[in-house]
C-alpha cells in the first residue's frame, strides 16, 4: 500500500491566490474620466458657476459667490481621478478600499456636476435649500427605513413600507383637515401605519402566508382604497377634509442662527425633530437595551430565542405593529409642508426607503445616512428643475430612482440580513 | 433536585414519538439515554424542557407535579439543555448570548448591563476552567468552545438538572474528552446530568446509570459494565455486528488525483489550501477531521458544484476541474451529498422519481424527451430490492422514507450505473445501527470492485471502521495521511491540526478516556 506524504509548507510554490476584483477600480476610473472630459474639458473657459448659500432672512448672511467653472471642474474631476488610482492601486495590492474613498469619490464628482450643470446659467445654486430639501424629502424615507429594520430586525419582511407611508398620509391630511390642527394629523398617521403592520404581521405570523406577498398585496390594498376615498369623499369635499393646515416651523433658539447649519438642521417643524430623536434612539436601543437584544435574537434564531423563554411571535407582532406606526408618522412627513392628499402620493417612496434599510445594513444611523443620499438626489431633481439646466427634465426625475439602484447595486457590498427573516416560526 | 417523569406521551399525528415513558433522575448523577436516532429521545426531553406540550403522563419535581408552558418555565424550575443543534445566536458575543432572556438592565430604559454579563461569563467560566472571552462573537468559535457557552448558558440560569443532547456528535476525541471531564465537574458539584446519545462507549465511560429507548418505548436498564455488543442489542432489539468486515485492500493504479487544490470562497476564506491527494482503484481513503474544515467544500469542488481557485483534479488522467456537475457525473463520479433532505433527494417526488433524478433526461427512461414511467418504476422495483429499501410502494413520496431507507434509495442511484469514483459525504449521518452496516458493506463492495472511494466523514467510528487509508484536514489543508486503524487518539489531535509525527508522539503520553478504552479492547 502506497504511504504518501504531504509536505504542508512547499518551498518556492506559487501560492494560489484569489482573483482580483477589478470591478469597483475600473467603474471609478470610468467615472473620474468621464468626470474630467465633460465637467472639465468640455466646459467653455470663460464661464462662471454662482452659488448662494445663505437666504436674507437668515441670521447671518453670506453674499454670493462666483467660481470659474472650467477650472473648479477640471481640479475636482482630477482630485477624483487621484482617488480612482489610489483605490486601483490598493487593489491591486490586494489591499481594502477604506470607506471614505468611494463618499469622498462621490462628493468630488457631484461637485463637479454641479458646477458644469450650473456653469454660465444666470441663476445661482441655492446650496442651503438643496441641503434643506434634502433634509426634508429624505424624512418620509428615514421613517419608512426605520420601520423596515424594525420588522426585519425581529424577522417579519416588510414590503408594506408603501402603504404604511400612505395610509399614515391619507389619515394625516384628513384628520388634520377636519380638526384644523395639524399635530392631530401627526397623531393619527401612526395609527393608520400600525394597522397596515398589524395586518401584515397577522397574515405572516398567525397564517404562515408568504410575508412578500402579504406585503405587496397591502400595498396595492391601501392604494386601491386611498384611490378610492380620494375620488369620492375628498373630492365631494375638498375644502372640509382635504385641506390641511401646515406644520409650523419651530426654530430651535441659538442652534438655528448658526450660519449655513442653523438653517438646514434646525430651522424645521417638529416632525424632522421626531426624525433626528427616532434615529437616536432606536440606534441605542437597537443594540444596546433588552428589548433590541430580545427583538435581533428573534430575527436571527427564533427557535433560540423560544428555548431562553422569549416569546417569538409575541415580539414580531410588537415590533411589526411598531414599525408600522415608525413608517405611518413618515406618512405624516410627507404632507408635513401642508400638501393636500393625491392619488399615490408615495410615488414608491416606500421601496425606496426598503432600499435605504438595505444600504443601511439593518442599523438606524446607515438608515439615516442612506435615506439622506436619496433625498439629496430628489432635492437636486427640484432645485435643477425650477433653475434650469442641460439635462432633460425627463431625465431629473429618474434622479432618486438612478441613485437608488446604483446605490444599491454597486455600494452595498456583501450585506448580511437578519437570519431567520421572511420565515415564519413553527414549533 | 429530583425530577421524575411518569406516563410521558407524545405523539405526532399517527406517529407516537413517546409512548407512556417513565424515568426518574437523581441528584448528582449521570445518567445516560441510549437510543438510536429517531428513538424518541430528543422528543422526550423536548417535553421536559417545555417545548413540546405532552398529550399524556406528568412531570414531577421533587414529588411535586409541575407543568411547563414554555423553556421559560422549565429554566425557572431549574431544568437546563444544551441541544444538539446549538441555541446561539451567531452575530451575538458570548455575553449577549448568556444573558438573553435574563438580561442584567442599567437605568429605566432597559440598557443591558453588558459589565454585569461579562462577569457572569467569567464567573462561571473560571469556576470551570472553561476559558471562555465574553465578548467573543459566538460565529467565530470552534464547535467546542460554543457548547461551552451553552453550559455556561444552562449554569448561569441555576440549572440543577442539565441534559446534553448528542453533546459529543461534534466534537474531537479530545475535546470529547474535556467535555467528560466536565461533566463529572458537574456532577460533583451536585448537578444531574441526563446524557443523551447513541454512542456506546461514552455512555460506557461516563454514566452511572443507563436507560435504553426503542420506538418510543423504554426497553431497558443497563450498567455501564455491560459490554458494548450488550448494549447495542438492547438498543436496537437484535444481535448487531460492530464494525465491518472486509478483507485488505489492493490498491491498483491511481484513480483520482488531486494536485495543489485551491478553492477560495466568496468571502476570501481559503477553504481548500492546495490540497494534494491521491486515490487508488480498489481502496477507500476517508477524509476525516472536525466539521468545517473544508471537506464539504472539497466534496463540492470534485462535482463541480464550486468553482476552484487553482490546482487540478483529475479522473484516470482526465481533467475534471471546469466542467459542468453533468459532465462530471457522466464522467463516472458518484456523489453521495452530506445532507440528503436538501440535496440528495427532492421529498416531494416519488421514491421510483428520486431513483433516476441523473438518468432521467437518458435512455431508457427518456425518449423524444418524454418520461417512459413503466422503465422509471421497473428500475425502482429493481433497486428496491437490491439495495433492501422498505417501503409500501415505489410511487410514494420519498418524504414517507424513514432516514436510513432514504439514505438507501441515494446510494442506490448513485451506485446503479458504472462507476470510476465514489464520493461519499457522511454516508451514515443520522442512520440507525442496521443502515449503518447495510451502507458500510455496500461501499466496501464498490471498493472491491475496483472503484476508488473516497469517503468524507466527521465520525470517527465511521473513518475507522471504512479506511484504507485516512487523510485529516484540518483549517483546508491535509494536516497528513495515516494508515487506516491508526490509535483514535492520534487522529483526534490530527484533527485539532497536529502534524502526524507529534501526535502520535502526544497520544502514547497521554490516552483520552475513549482512547484508553480502545486500547484495552484490543488487548
Amino acid at each position: 500500500m502506497s504511504t504518501q506524504t504531504t509536505t504542508l509548507d512547499a518551498p518556492g510554490a506559487q501560492l494560489v491566490q484569489q482573483r482580483i476584483a477589478w470591478r469597483t477600480p475600473v467603474i471609478y476610473l470610468v467615472v473620474g474620466a468621464l468626470a474630467f472630459v465633460f465637467f472639465g474639458l468640455l466646459t467653455s473657459a470663460d464661464e462662471v458657476t454662482r452659488f448662494t448659500v445663505s437666504t436674507s432672512r437668515d441670521f447671518v448672511t453670506i453674499s454670493p459667490f462666483a467660481v470659474p467653472s472650467k477650472l473648479v471642474g477640471l481640479v475636482l474631476s482630477v482630485a477624483a481621478l487621484g482617488l480612482a488610482g489610489w483605490a486601483t492601486y490598493l487593489t491591486r495590492e490586494r489591499r481594502k478600499v477604506p470607506t471614505w474613498v468611494p463618499i469622498t469619490f462621490g462628493g468630488l464628482v457631484l461637485l463637479a456636476f454641479l458646477v458644469w450643470v450650473m456653469a454660465g446659467n444666470g441663476n445661482a445654486l441655492p446650496l442651503t435649500l438643496l441641503l434643506t430639501g434634502a433634509l426634508v424629502l429624505s424624512a418620509p424615507l428615514v421613517f419608512g427605513a426605520l420601520a423596515g429594520l424594525l420588522c426585519e430586525r425581529s424577522g417579519i419582511i416588510n414590503i408594506a413600507i408603501e402603504g404604511q407611508l400612505l395610509a399614515g398620509a391619507f389619515l394625516a391630511v384628513v384628520v388634520a383637515s377636519i380638526t384644523g390642527n395639524p399635530y392631530a394629523g401627526l397623531v393619527a398617521a401612526p395609527v393608520a401605519g400600525a394597522l397596515v403592520g398589524g395586518v401584515l404581521v397577522m397574515f405572516a405570523v398567525r397564517y404562515w402566508v408568504d410575508q412578500i406577498i402579504v406585503g405587496v398585496v397591502l400595498n396595492v390594498l391601501v392604494i386601491g382604497v386611498t384611490n378610492y376615498l380620494f375620488s369620492t369623499v375628498l373630492t365631494q369635499n375638498p375644502q372640509a377634509l382635504n385641506n390641511p393646515p401646515r406644520l409650523p416651523t419651530l426654530p430651535i433658539p441659538v442652534l438655528s442662527q448658526i450660519p449655513v447649519i442653523g438653517p438646514v438642521l434646525f430651522n424645521h417643524s417638529l416632525v424632522i425633530y421626531l426624525m433626528y430623536a427616532a434615529v437616536a434612539v432606536l440606534q441605542v436601543m437597537v443594540f444596546r437595551s433588552r428589548w433590541g437584544l430580545r427583538m435581533r435574537s428573534v430575527g436571527e434564531h427564533p427557535k433560540a430565542a423560544d428555548t431562553v423563554g422569549i416569546k417569538v411571535n409575541l415580539t414580531r407582532v410588537k415590533n411589526t405593529v411598531l414599525g408600522g406606526a415608525v413608517a405611518g408618522l413618515g406618512g405624516a412627513a410627507l404632507v408635513a409642508a401642508g400638501l393636500a392628499f393625491t392619488k399615490e402620493l408615495t410615488s414608491g417612496k416606500g421601496y425606496i426607503a426598503l432600499a435605504a434599510m438595505i444600504l443601511g445594513r439593518w442599523s438606524p444611523k446607515g438608515a439615516l445616512a442612506a435615506a439622506l443620499l436619496f433625498g439629496f438626489a430628489d432635492s437636486l431633481r427640484q432645485v435643477l428643475g425650477n433653475l434650469g439646466s442641460p439635462v432633460p427634465s425627463q431625465f431629473l426625475s429618474m434622479l432618486p430612482y438612478l441613485a437608488t439602484i446604483f446605490a444599491v447595486a454597486g455600494l452595498v457590498g456583501r450585506v448580511r440580513p437578519p437570519a431567520a427573516e421572511g420565515k415564519p416560526y413553527v414549533k | 433536585m429530583k425530577l421524575e417523569l411518569r406516563g410521558i406521551t407524545k405523539r405526532f399525528g399517527p406517529l407516537v414519538a413517546n409512548d407512556h415513558i417513565d424515568l426518574t433522575f437523581e441528584q448528582g448523577e449521570i445518567h445516560a439515554l441510549l437510543g438510536e436516532n429517531g428513538a424518541g429521545k430528543s422528543t422526550l426531553m423536548n417535553v421536559l424542557y417545555g417545548l413540546y406540550d405532552p398529550d399524556g403522563g406528568e412531570i414531577l419535581v421533587d414529588d411535586a407535579p409541575v407543568r411547563f408552558e414554555g423553556p421559560g418555565d422549565a429554566m425557572a424550575a431549574g431544568i437546563g439543555m444544551v441541544h444538539q443543534h446549538f441555541m446561539l445566536i451567531p452575530v451575538f458575543t458570548v455575553a449577549e448570548n448568556v444573558v438573553l432572556g435574563h438580561e442584567p438592565t442599567k437605568g429605566g430604559a432597559g440598557i443591558i448591563d453588558l459589565a454585569e454579563a461579562r462577569r457572569l461569563v467569567r464567573e462561571i467560566s473560571d469556576r470551570f476552567g472553561f476559558d471562555v472571552d465574553p465578548d467573543a462573537l459566538v460565529e467565530d468559535l470552534p464547535v467546542g468552545v460554543q457548547q461551552r457557552v451553552e453550559i455556561i448558558k444552562a449554569l448561569s440560569r441555576d440549572a440543577k438538572v442539565l441534559i446534553l443532547d448528542e453533546p459529543t456528535a461534534v466534537l474531537t476525541p479530545q475535546e470529547t474528552d474535556e467535555l467528560i471531564g466536565i461533566m463529572r465537574q458537574l456532577r460533583a458539584a451536585g448537578t444531574s446530568i441526563v446524557f443523551i446519545t447513541h454512542k456506546l462507549r461514552e455512555v460506557k465511560a461516563v454514566a452511572d446509570k443507563i436507560t435504553v429507548i426503542r420506538r418510543g418505548k423504554v426497553v431497558g436498564t443497563a450498567s455501564p459494565k455491560d459490554s458494548e455488543a450488550e448494549l447495542a442489542s438492547l438498543m436496537v432489539g437484535r444481535s448487531v455486528v460492530l464494525g465491518v468486515d472486509k478483507a485488505p485492500a489492493r490498491p491498483a493504479d491511481v484513480g483520482l488525483a488531486v494536485r495543489g487544490l485551491t478553492v477560495i470562497d466568496e468571502r476570501g476564506a481559503r477553504v481548500v489550501d492546495d490540497i494534494s491527494f491521491e486515490v487508488h482503484r480498489g481502496e477507500i481513503v476517508a477524509l476525516a477531521g472536525v466539521q468545517g474544515n473544508g471537506q464539504s467544500e472539497l466534496a463540492e469542488t470534485l462535482l463541480g458544484l464550486m468553482p476552484a481557485t487553482g490546482g487540478s483534479i483529475t479522473l484516470d488522467g482526465a481533467e475534471l476541474l471546469g466542467r459542468s456537475v453533468d459532465d462530471v457525473l457522466r464522467a463516472g463520479v458518484g456523489f453521495v451529498p452530506e445532507d440528503r433532505s436538501t440535496d440528495g433527494l427532492i421529498s416531494t417526488f416519488s421514491i421510483a422519481e428520486n431513483l433516476i433524478l441523473d438518468l432521467h433526461d437518458q435512455a431508457p427512461y427518456a425518449r423524444a424527451g418524454s418520461l417512459s414511467p413503466s422503465r422509471v418504476a421497473a428500475n425502482a422495483e429493481q433497486r428496491v430490492g437490491e439495495f433492501d429499501i422498505r417501503l409500501t410502494s415505489v410511487q410514494d413520496p420519498i418524504s414517507t422514507l424513514s432516514g436510513g431507507n432514504q439514505q438507501k434509495v441515494v446510494l442506490a442511484r448513485e451506485m446503479s450505473r458504472p462507476l470510476r469514483l465514489l464520493v461519499a459525504s457522511q454516508p451514515t449521518r443520522g442512520l440507525d445501527v442496521g443502515s449503518i452496516e447495510f451502507v458500510h458493506k455496500r461501499i466496501v463492495a464498490e471498493r472491491d470492485k475496483g472503484t476508488p472511494v473516497l469517503i468524507v466523514s466527521t465520525e470517527l467510528d465511521e473513518v475507522l471502521a471504512l479506511a484504507d487509508r485516512i487523510a485529516v484536514m484540518y483549517r483546508g489543508r491535509i494536516i497528513g495521511v495515516v494508515p487506516g486503524g491508526t490509535d483514535r487518539d492520534v487522529l483526534g489531535l490530527m484533527m485539532a491540526g497536529v502534524p502526524a509525527e507529534t501526535a502520535h508522539k502526544d497520544a502514547a503520553a497521554h490516552h483520552t478516556t475513549l482512547g484508553a478504552a480502545d486500547l484495552e479492547e484490543q488487548q
